[in-house]
């Protein structure tokens, strides 16, 4: 009905051209490793490209990743749906302490998960390992989604399932199983993503796939157009599964009918079934949140008397420190038009902003820092291996994580607001500055943070793009971890996870 | 003071369906106008195209002879001179109270600004409040803090966007009236919207009927009331009775018998409009049944079969009704009707 659009936020307005160009320019540099990379790999023409992309090798490369992914993505939607059902819709003891350990993994990067297995047990360096570490990481993916689908459940159409004559496993199967499909579709192609984008765990379990077989082209030689057509392989990959995923997400509209809050559904007891779920639980935790740490404490103190180099650990974690904070305060700083256009105007120019400055979200960090690697050493040699150039390489790989963010703060408060404000003689890049930007300050900073610690982690593309001499504490755990130096590798694991575990304390507080 | 002027206003969202749909409207000086419509029929649209957050398509917006709003002209609303106090107040969470009232008092000194402020406040009956943040105040407070930071730069002309919707009943009244008050100290001109027909009534000097993007009526309160133009606004703006009338010597006759008509008669035939009021219960009178008896408190509606009538009649009885369904009862009618063609 056009009178109700009317009242819609945003509806005809039009945003400060200081904005739409400030957001063009994050949307470019967002864009622009990518396209680079395309005209890299079809420099010497597509058949040179053609000859390099498709090979026996890229075969091997492309079931060796996909094999990956399909039984990682199999692994994470058992562990996921199971835990979601058991921790939302059934009376197990603890079910709030085991919602927040299912969700913990999340912050272990998915290097110090292969750093803890293949540190335990060497045996298992290959697919094996590659896979446990990816699915012990990952599943909070599918966990995630698939509960808040489960708690947004209507219990009434569960209760009219059975008034109508379906027993429990009926309904569960005819009526909760379809409703919850569209979450763990969601959950299962971003851990798909995941895997495919995985640089540290494949290459510290020495499996072979697309990003380990790239940065291995990168290194060997001074041809890099292997390189690139490889890149150009893995992000048609991805780029597909970002398009199923956005696809899944776009259908699942199963919403309440009717208006009214839900109420909270009963919980299924489990019977003597109670004690085997606490065992699954347990041992999903112990997997994927004890385990790491237990090893990581163990290495600190079997290292004691070897590899401790406490002048060198203070100067990497000031270096991951310094750089990971430039990372966060230009990726924030370039998120912020993008999100606010998305949040406000919702015409075909912000929404084409908005998914030029996901391009990152689709794009594996080591093709991101390829691309740049290309292009500085072309256009802008005096930046290559030089920390600006990093910085740069973590506001695309990040801007998606800050624009989601600004986003939501700014959604938070009601355009009327705005609206008020111009009324009373504001123009609008004083409006932006005395009550948007104020009013979505505090998500602003939390998505701040939130890209801070992503910086940190970051592994693939700073091992690309450091400057020479330079270590972050990833990428040092990494080098120690690949050498077999377990003991030197576990301080770095440690500050890293003590230096990220305080913005996520943070923001868990914040929320909470 | 200053005067509104909207001709020819024309706005579409999907062309060719026009929300509004060349509207006229002039609101004189100081006074305050509802535009009162059901929903979907371009009030929203009409309060942000003179507020300036819509382009009109067509048409021209004038302020006291300043053109805001016309062929290649759109004033931003931050040039207007229009402040607008939103449904639910909407006031600026991060602020004080007092910070909100001076939002828009940019451009003068400390001193000033702070009197101004507390100026405000006291306008509103909210003396002292500066200091508290939104969240303390009740949704009364919240909404007259709205009015007051709308005021408080002097604006030309002030819109009221359904902005007392979100009060329960028992405070509405109160509020009503303070804003009425306030707005006449101020000596603004106001347009409220709204579809509550009691509200409209009851708080503006001026009542804008509007229907499918356009004015259907404009005239006082009593003039909407009494002497609608047709039977749409007659149904809309009040409980009606229409009675098939045949017009002989300046009179109606109907099944409840003749009637006076006001105003120009014309045709030879039509139906009448009388307001449930106009009807009085009675000894004398056409005779009918009692159906249905509604109570309100302050007064009832008592619903009358008549013979010659395919829908009983409507009666509004101060107080109790005095007569039960099933009943006999005597229907007669005072005052004068409108008479429309059929």
């Amino acid at each position: 009905m056009p009178a109700n659009r009317s009242s819609s936020p945003g509806a005809g307005r039009r945003p400060s051209p200081l904005l739409v160009g400030w957001a063009c320019a994050a949307a470019a540099l967002a864009l622009l490793p990518l396209v680079y990379l395309g005209l890299r790999a079809l420099e010497h023409g597509p058949a040179h490209a053609w000859r390099i992309a498709v090979t026996g090798r890229t075969l091997e490369l492309l079931v060796r990743s996909l094999g990956l992914a399909v039984v990682v993505v199999a692994a994470c939607l058992v562990i996921g749906v199971s835990l979601a059902w058991l921790t939302v819709r059934t009376a197990l003891p603890g079910a709030r302490t085991w919602s927040v350990l299912a969700t913990l993994p999340l912050a272990v990067p998915s290097y110090v998960a292969a750093f803890a297995w293949i540190s335990t047990e060497p045996g298992l360096a290959g697919f094996a390992g590659a896979a446990l570490a990816l699915t012990l990481v990952s599943y909070p993916y599918v966990y995630l989604p698939v509960a808040a689908a489960l708690r947004g459940l209507d219990p009434a159409q569960e209760e009219a399932a059975r008034s109508l004559g379906h027993g429990p496993l009926r309904t569960f199967r005819r009526v909760t199983l379809p409703q919850l499909r569209p979450a763990a579709a969601g959950g299962g192609l971003l851990v798909a993503l995941y895997v495919l984008s995985d640089f540290g765990a494949v290459s510290i379990m020495r499996y072979e796939t697309f990003t380990r077989a790239i940065f291995t082209a990168y290194r060997a030689s001074f041809d890099r157009t292997p390189a690139a057509a490889l890149g150009c392989v893995l992000v048609v990959m991805t780029v597909l599964l970002v398009w199923a995923e956005a696809r899944t997400r776009g259908r699942a509209g199963h919403a309440r009918t009717g208006g009214g809050s839900a109420r909270r559904a009963s919980s299924a007891r489990l019977g003597r079934l109670r004690w085997a779920a606490l065992g699954w639980c347990s041992a999903v935790a112990a997997a994927g949140v004890v385990f790491p740490l237990g090893t990581l404490g163990y290495w600190l103190t079997a290292g004691r008397s070897g590899a401790w180099e406490p002048g060198r650990l203070l100067e990497t974690a000031g270096a991951t420190l310094a750089v990971a904070a430039a990372g966060a305060a230009l990726t924030t700083a370039l998120a912020l038009p993008v999100g606010i256009l998305a949040a406000r105007h919702r015409g075909r120019v912000a929404h084409l902003l908005e998914q030029a400055a996901y391009a990152g979200h689709a794009v594996p960090g080591i093709t991101v820092a390829l691309a740049m690697v290309f292009l500085a050493v072309r256009y802008a040699y005096p930046i290559y291996q030089e920390p600006p150039l990093l910085v740069l390489c973590y506001a695309v790989l990040f801007l998606p994580v800050a624009v989601a963010a600004t986003r939501a703060a700014v959604l938070q408060s009601p355009p009327v607001l705005e609206d008020v404000a111009r009324s009373l003689g504001d123009s609008p890049l004083r409006v932006l500055r005395r009550v948007t930007v104020p009013l979505a300050a505090p998500g602003i900073a939390a998505g701040a943070a939130l890209t801070f610690v992503v910086c940190m982690k970051e592994l693939p593309a700073t091992l690309l793009l450091r400057p020479t001499g330079m270590d972050t504490l990833a990428t040092r755990l990494w080098a120690e971890t690949t050498t077999a130096s377990y003991a030197a590798a576990a301080p770095y694991a440690a500050v890293l996870i003590l230096i990220a575990a305080v913005p996520s304390y943070l923001l868990g507080r914040r929320r909470a | 003071m200053t005067d509104l002027r909207i001709g020819g206003l024309v706005k579409c969202y999907d062309p060719p369906a026009r929300v509004l749909d060349g509207l006229d409207l002039t609101v004189p000086a100081g006074l305050l106008a509802a535009v009162l419509g059901p929903s979907g029929c371009g009030k929203t649209t009409l309060l942000r195209v003179v507020a300036g957050f819509l382009r009109a398509d067509a048409g021209t917006v004038e302020l006291g002879g300043r053109v805001v709003c016309g062929p290649g002209v759109h004033l931003p609303p931050e040039r207007r001179r229009v402040g607008i106090v939103p449904q639910e107040g909407a006031l600026f969470p991060h602020l004080s109270v007092a910070a909100n009232v001076a939002f828009g008092l940019t451009g003068t000194g400390r001193a000033e600004r702070r009197r101004r402020t507390g100026e405000m406040l006291e306008l509103v009956g909210l003396p002292g409040y500066g200091g508290r943040m939104p969240h303390e105040l009740s949704g009364g407070q919240q909404q007259r803090v709205a009015v007051a930071r709308a005021l408080a730069p002097a604006p030309d002309l002030v819109l009221l966007d359904e902005p007392f919707n979100a009060l329960d009943s028992a405070l509405r009244a109160g509020v009503r009236a303070d804003v009425r008050a306030a707005l006449r100290a101020t000596g603004a001109t106001g347009l409220l919207v709204t579809h509550d027909q009691q509200e409209a009534l009851s708080t503006a000097d001026l009542v804008a009927v509007l229907r499918d993007g356009r004015v259907a009526q404009c005239g006082t309160p009593e003039e909407v009331y009494r002497r609608p133009v047709d039977l749409w606004v007659a149904g809309f703006v009040g409980d009606a009775v229409f009675l098939p009338a045949t017009v002989e010597d300046g009179t109606a006759a109907t099944p409840l018998g003749r009637i006076p008509l006001a105003g120009d008669r014309r045709g030879s035939g039509g139906v009448v409009v009388l307001r449930p009021e106009q009807l009085v219960l009675g000894p004398a009178g056409t005779r009918g049944t009692v159906v249905d008896v509604r109570f309100y408190g302050h007064d009832a509606m008592v619903h009358v079969a008549v013979d010659g009538l395919d829908e009983p009649v409507a009666v509004r009885v101060p107080g109790p009704a005095g007569v039960r369904p099933g009943e006999e009862a005597a229907v007669s009618v005072t005052g004068e009707a409108t008479l429309h063609p059929r």
